[in-house]
């Protein structure tokens, strides 16, 4: 359809290449080329949040993310958090508190669960809908995500070296 | 290892806050969905939909389309029919086209697709193609279509599956899809007396707006079709009623087609009966390649929504505030193709006079063709949109007689051991306990802060019942395999309802095993037997008996074994030892089979009472606090509280979690949403215009309460809680805006522009229309 060019990237830690057309976003990219499915699309206009992709260190949409941006960067998806088997304690607090139902917005809320607790180890109410409310649930599990931030929070503050 | 045993008195898993069994496939993004798959050599389709709402189709020029590089194919209904040649599909009408068949009835309709390798290809064709129509007048308005002056379809075709619907074979000339009644007593003759005894008769109309269901997963399939075997890949809440009907269109067994359901990104009665399945099984048929529709979000909104509705309700109550007579009119927006809307008619329908007990009633419920998108099931099947008007009517009568509405409904309210409108028996329906729980938790005899200035302050309550759909049946097989370890096969699907969990725990209380250590088998047609569908709350109830009376089974047969083997009774026998003395080795199988269906009796024609409507009731209530900013309309949520009975919970946690999310959505529907069209168009078709409840909609004080319960005839004494929490919410909170500050909305959605126009047009200065 047009021309294609290749990128090179660090995915979840590993140096890897893709050839992509321009229009194509990092979202199709890590689905299509590497099989990465955490991420989905859903709504197409980076609101509903599923499509949550780590890029440099900071969550984007990746439904609009070209993938053309991403050349040379540091990309991680959700798989990236349990690649060693080990569940982050963000994904522990969600099973335990229930924080999700049909589960195909949870990877997007993981995500950016984890950045908030990166920036704000110990946020209030108020900070944590502030921060998730760029990630919709339509199952509306919302009392329960707010639940599992709190816990996460204090999982990550235990498993601190003293 | 967690193995079955012989004894299994009690497996201590009923009642346990088990976290979801595919939890860790879900937080890690591994969980298998529909929207994941790819399978090798498959096209990718693309729909292009009508414009018009109602339409001849002159012409469909696809030349531009076929001639991009990389386009396979383009398809329109002269191939279906070449491989299908009667492709209409419907539960209770035969009615929908795969694709479009000479007239087009709504816009967004399918009328033809482009196939190609690459999706982007795929898109850029379809927007080449060229279809001119020849416009006919169309109806949108459910009422309007009730007279018949424009008429959607040229014959009704009934599906035969349903007898109340079989008078309507080939009725022309007609847009209603159902008229249903209820007569109870005779109410003319008790409005006459309210009357002339001096009571008062009150007649309001109640309407509800188009909303959808909005799954984050859109609706996608997947067929690969070979000679003599289809498999379809889909995001369906009925794999079973798929098989059924796909296997029709094609003339073909049950056995040759094979439906496999993966978790569902969402459903809420969305993904029910034929979406895409009837699609894209056509198409491979024609490309002879798998070939895959994935909807993107915009176009969800064109394949299936909730019934909008308009209730003219009308009581008379007597001296004593004591409701002697009611008459309820309804008319359902079914939208362009019937789906399940004559079911949501009728067995929505014959509880349209509340929770209350009323001598004379009178129900007529029309399901209507109109000419805009369908509509379906969506969580509640009806009952949150008559809810929204009885219950608003309830606290305009209560406030109109100068009772409280508390003291009103108490008066009127059905009681255990009565019986309901339809004439069967209430158990384990306690109303009158929701409603005194909802009263003493909002603390409603006492004080109340009412605001000041611009922010005024009030509150509301709702109680509500529903019955789940009747009859239906459900099948379960529950294999304990030689080393002791079990696997379940049934057919309902998780959609984040928690089911496979719930099935689990029942099987682990059966056979004395932690349900964790269940295997319960993916849905797959081949493997797992049949189930009506994942719909209305059914499946706690049915599958789960099926699911207990399986595990039963499977206990009876290991208990069997030992007494062949000559053990004692009560051996200390492990079930892997009893397989390895029978066999010799560790081999074999116990196979256990559960099926369950329900009495039943059919609703008398033309009065529609029974004494067996329903296996069990719903029933539930919501308080409301609002406060009302008087110079923006905006309505703050300042509390909701939500009551729901709940049978014995199986796993308490999951069902709280199903009550607030089905509160929210319900609250949802109340605040904003709402589909705006123009000519039949949808104009806000996304995510940015279509607002649906974020974390910020969450009130600060939400709270539910259960009230547990053991439902007599239940597993386990269980129900279904998945709709319960969405039956309240709107009048709970329109009655609270009521109280705040004295204006009554009639239609939903109770947004700021409609309590603003209200609170002007009450100031005598109404904001006039540019």
């Amino acid at each position: 359809m047009t021309a294609t060019r290749t990128i090179s990237f660090t995915l979840n830690g590993e140096p890897v290449s893709a050839s992509i057309a321009a229009y194509h976003t990092l979202l199709e990219v890590v689905r299509n080329d590497f099989s990465l499915y955490g991420a989905r699309e859903s709504c197409g206009q980076g609101l509903c949040g599923c499509c949550t992709l780590i890029v440099d260190g900071r969550a984007v949409s990746g439904c609009l993310y070209l993938a053309a941006f991403a050349d040379g960067a540091r990309v991680e998806t959700v798989e990236h958090l349990d690649r060693d088997n080990v569940l982050d304690p963000v994904q522990e607090a969600f099973i335990e508190q229930g924080a999700f139902q049909c589960g195909f917005c949870t990877p997007g809320f993981v995500l950016m669960v984890k950045q908030l607790l990166d920036e704000h180890p110990d946020p209030d109410d108020e900070r944590i809908r502030d921060y998730l409310s760029g990630n919709l649930c339509r199952c509306a599990a919302y009392p329960e995500i707010i639940q599992a931030v709190k816990s996460a929070a204090r999982k990550r503050q235990a498993g601190k070296p003293a | 290892m967690a193995t079955a045993t012989m004894t299994g008195v009690s497996g201590g898993q009923i009642g346990r806050n088990l976290p979801r069994l595919e939890g860790r496939e879900k937080v890690t993004g591994r969980a298998e969905y529909t929207h994941n798959l790819r399978l090798p050599g498959m096209l990718y389709g693309k729909v292009f939909r009508s414009t018009v709402a109602h339409g001849r189709i002159k012409s469909i020029d696809t030349s531009a389309a076929k001639a991009v590089p990389g386009v396979y194919r383009v398809v329109t209904s002269d191939d279906v029919i070449k491989v299908i040649p009667h492709p209409y599909y419907g539960p209770a009408f035969h009615d929908q086209p795969i694709l479009a068949i000479g007239k087009v009835h709504y816009v967004g309709e399918p009328v033809a697709v482009v196939l190609a390798e690459d999706p982007h290809v795929a898109d850029a064709a379809a927007a080449l193609i060229v279809a001119e129509y020849e416009e006919l007048p169309a109806v949108y308005d459910e009422v309007e279509a009730a007279q018949n002056k424009i008429v959607v379809h040229d014959e009704l075709k009934p599906a035969g599956t349903f007898a109340d619907l079989k008078h309507l074979k080939g009725a022309k000339g007609t847009n209603i899809a159902l008229d249903y009644q209820l007569r109870k007593g005779d109410v003319d003759k008790a409005f006459a007396q309210v009357v002339q005894s001096g009571g008062h008769v009150f007649e309001h109309e109640f309407r509800t707006q188009k909303v959808l269901h909005l799954a984050f997963e859109p609706f996608v399939s997947i067929a690969d079709f070979r000679r003599d075997r289809l498999t379809l890949y889909s995001s369906a809440q009925g794999p079973s009623f798929v098989r059924i009907e796909i296997a029709r269109l094609l003339g073909w067994p049950e056995n040759r087609v094979r439906i496999k359901v993966p978790y569902l990104g969402g459903g809420y009665g969305g993904k029910l009966y034929i979406k895409l399945e009837a699609l894209v099984t056509a198409l491979s048929m024609i490309a002879k390649r798998p070939v895959k529709v994935s909807l993107p979000f915009e176009e969800i909104f064109y394949t299936i929504t909730r019934h909008p509705m308009t209730f003219r309700i009308k009581s008379g109550v007597d001296k004593t505030g004591r409701i002697t007579a009611r008459r309820c009119e309804v008319f359902w927006n079914g939208g362009a193709y019937a789906d399940i809307g004559p079911r949501v008619t009728q067995k929505s329908g014959f509880t349209a006079s509340g929770p209350y007990d009323i001598e004379n009633v009178s129900i007529d419920s029309y399901a209507l063709y109109t000419n805009q998108p369908p509509s379906g099931a969506l969580r509640g099947f009806g009952v949150p949109q008559l809810v929204w008007a009885y219950e608003s009517h309830t606290d305009m009568m209560a406030r109109a007689l100068k009772i409280d509405p508390l003291e009103f409904r108490r008066r009127n309210i059905m009681r255990e051991g009565g019986r309901h409108t339809t004439g069967t028996p209430l158990k384990d329906a306690p109303v009158e306990q929701v409603l005194e729980r909802v009263a003493e938790r909002m603390s409603w005899g006492k004080p109340f802060d009412r605001g000041t200035g611009t922010v005024r302050r009030g509150r509301g309550l709702a109680v509500a019942i529903k019955a789940v759909i009747s009859p239906t049946t459900s099948v379960a097989i529950v294999n304990v395999n030689a080393d002791g370890s079990t696997t379940l096969y049934c057919g309902t699907v998780d959609m984040g309802q928690g089911s496979d969990t719930a099935m689990a725990q029942m099987v682990g209380e059966v056979l004395n095993v932690p349900a964790e250590s269940v295997n319960v088998v993916p849905r797959d047609t081949d493997v797992t037997p049949y189930d009506m569908g994942t719909l209305g709350s059914r499946s706690l109830f049915h599958m789960g008996h099926a699911v207990k009376l399986a595990a039963e089974e499977a206990r009876a047969k290991i208990q069997a074994l030992a007494r062949d083997l000559g053990l004692p009774e009560g051996t200390n026998y492990s079930v892997a030892d009893l397989f390895q003395k029978k066999y010799g080795m560790q081999a074999g199988n116990i196979v256990g089979t559960g099926v369950y269906k329900p009495d039943y009796i059919p609703p008398q024609p033309g009065t529609g009472l029974t004494d067996n409507v329903t296996p069990f009731w719903m029933v539930s209530g919501v308080g409301a606090e609002v406060e009302v900013d008087t110079e923006t309309g905006h309505v703050r949520i300042a509390r909701l509280l939500n009551v729901c009975e709940i049978g014995k919970p199986i796993n308490p946690k999951i069902c709280e979690s199903q009550i607030s999310g089905a509160a929210m959505m319900q609250l949802g529907f109340t605040m904003f949403e709402k589909m705006h069209f123009d000519g039949g168009q949808v104009t806000n078709a996304s995510l940015a215009d279509y607002k649906i409840p974020g974390i910020h909609d969450l009130p600060v004080t939400f709270e539910n309460e259960t009230i547990e319960a053991y439902q007599h005839n239940g597993p386990f004494g269980g129900k279904g809680v998945g709709e319960v929490a969405t039956f309240c919410v709107s009048p709970a909170i329109g009655n609270a805006i009521d109280d705040a500050v004295g204006v009554r909305l009639m239609e939903l959605p109770l947004n700021p522009e409609a309590v603003l126009r209200a609170l002007r047009a009450k100031e005598n200065r109404p904001i006039e229309d540019a």
